[in-house]
């Protein structure tokens, strides 16, 4: 491990109250759940923050349930257990598709929901699927609990509308209709960082979000808005490339990035087209 | 000077420990160097490599990305926790699984967290996290086959059905008791 450890501090909450309480008087404090994204960077000594909030012990923050037509998973909740949840497979098979597509069984057995939001990668996983499912961010801090669609939550790159002093407590999806679609594109089954990820459903008024291919996960309105006015597929994937920005970097290049969403785009409407029945759950061929 | 540390106390192995260190010191450290237990090895240091992998509470981890202050009231298991006679262990060393050793621990761990009969796709899945340069994985993948095979051929033999469970929890539980 390069950081060295001695100087740093960490709050060790017994409830969520605590926690708050801890975030609004002896902040700034930066959270730990799973911490498969925070110890990467201090065995690598390249996390600047010193002081940590271990808030991994809050189980009022796990589980997943339905509140009235509206699916609530508690920020805690890791990767496995979405990918168990009989209710997140019924009602948001592509939540499930990416959660199995994060890291391998020992990230997901540590990663969080929450923590993948909060990291705010351009590159999570679960970003694009909740994007595409109109989810909303649930925010509390010691004084009040606020709600904030997914769509605005993330302002640039890493950044976003959360306070210091607030801390992400669940994710809310409403029932989300239509065919649902999800494609990682990486080096590797898993353990790989995504080159592109997209997550999308197909009802009368699509909805496409993506990751890698810009500062933050993007929602595709205009060739979401071509597509449900009856526009040809090749118009939709001219019309992509102008919503994305992708980069060159150590996993891929601008260009390939290109074509992988526009051939994704291709993909996801063929798939998920539609042929006599709908056929239930996410696509299959995810691997 | 080192400052005063609450201890953080677990069940290492079937037996509590408490250690007195740093609550972000990672739980391969404290395993390595606090309890000296050396089976669990570091690889990338990063969760790519799965070489650091240990059990808690039934849960495949990789060790260097868990700070001990989250082990607390846990269970953890290494691969000292196998004594040396799992099935597993046997399997790996009869059947070339093993070769420098590094990811051994780690692969068996993962492969002892994947259920009685796992198809040759969970176990594919269920190690996607271990890496292994030498062995191309066939030797693994042939000895995880052997091991539940053996398994099911034993527990057969004893006239066990899958209700065998209770004999194993009566097993460890005798281990335990030991001194």
């Amino acid at each position: 491990m390069r950081t060295a450890i001695s100087p740093l501090v960490v709050k060790q909450p017994r409830t969520l109250k605590d926690a708050l309480r801890m975030l609004r008087d002896d902040g700034p404090l930066t959270p730990l759940a799973g911490c498969t994204d925070v110890y990467v960077g201090l065995n690598f000594g390249t996390l600047r923050d010193a002081r940590f909030l271990n808030i991994w012990g809050l189980d009022d923050l796990r589980g997943i349930d339905v509140r009235g037509d509206v699916l609530r998973i508690g920020a805690l909740t890791t990767h496995a257990e979405i990918v168990r949840s009989v209710l997140v497979r019924r009602r948001l098979p592509m939540l499930a598709a990416a959660c199995r597509e994060v890291g391998a069984v020992q990230i997901q057995n540590r990663g969080t929901l929450g923590g993948n939001i909060a990291n705010g990668s351009p590159a999570g996983d679960s970003l694009p699927v909740l994007a595409a499912a109109e989810a909303f961010v649930e925010l509390r801090s010691a004084e009040w609990t606020r709600t904030v669609p997914f769509g605005e939550f993330y302002t640039g790159y890493r950044k976003s509308v959360m306070r210091p002093d607030e801390l992400i407590t669940a994710v809310e999806i409403p029932r989300v209709e239509g065919a649902q679609w999800f494609r990682k594109v990486g080096t590797r089954a898993a353990q790989s960082i995504s080159k592109v990820v997209m997550a999308a459903v197909r009802a009368s008024r699509p909805r496409i979000a993506l990751g890698s291919v810009a500062p933050t996960v993007v929602r595709a309105r205009s060739t979401e808005e071509a597509l449900a006015a009856g526009g040809a597929i090749e118009e939709a994937q001219r019309l992509l490339q102008d919503e994305i920005s992708p980069i060159d970097d150590i996993r891929s290049t601008e260009a390939y990035r290109r074509f992988v969403a526009a051939n994704l785009l291709m993909q996801f409407w063929t798939d998920t087209a539609p042929r006599g029945r709908a056929r239930p759950g996410v696509n299959r061929r995810t691997r | 000077m080192t400052p005063a540390f609450r201890p953080i106390a677990f069940v290492l192995n079937g037996r509590r420990v408490a250690v007195r260190v740093h609550p972000l010191k990672r739980l391969l450290d404290v395993l390595r160097e606090d309890c000296r237990l050396t089976g669990t090895k570091e690889g990338c240091g990063e969760g790519e490599c799965g070489a650091c992998t240990v059990i808690v509470d039934g849960k495949a981890v990789n060790s260097c990305l868990v700070p001990v202050a989250q082990a607390a009231g846990t269970r953890v298991t290494t691969i000292e926790g196998l004594h040396g006679r799992h099935r597993l262990q046997a399997a790996f060393a009869e059947l070339g699984g093993a070769q420098c050793g590094i990811c051994t621990p780690g692969m068996i761990l993962a492969a002892s967290t994947l259920g009685p009969k796992p198809t040759l796709d969970e176990v594919r899945t269920g190690l996607a996290g271990n890496i292994c340069r030498c062995t191309g994985y066939e030797g693994i993948y042939r000895a995880i086959k052997a091991a539940n095979k053996a398994r099911g051929a034993r527990r057969e033999a004893r006239g066990e059905g899958r209700e065998a469970r209770g004999t194993a929890r009566a097993r460890t539980a005798a281990r335990r008791r030991r001194p």
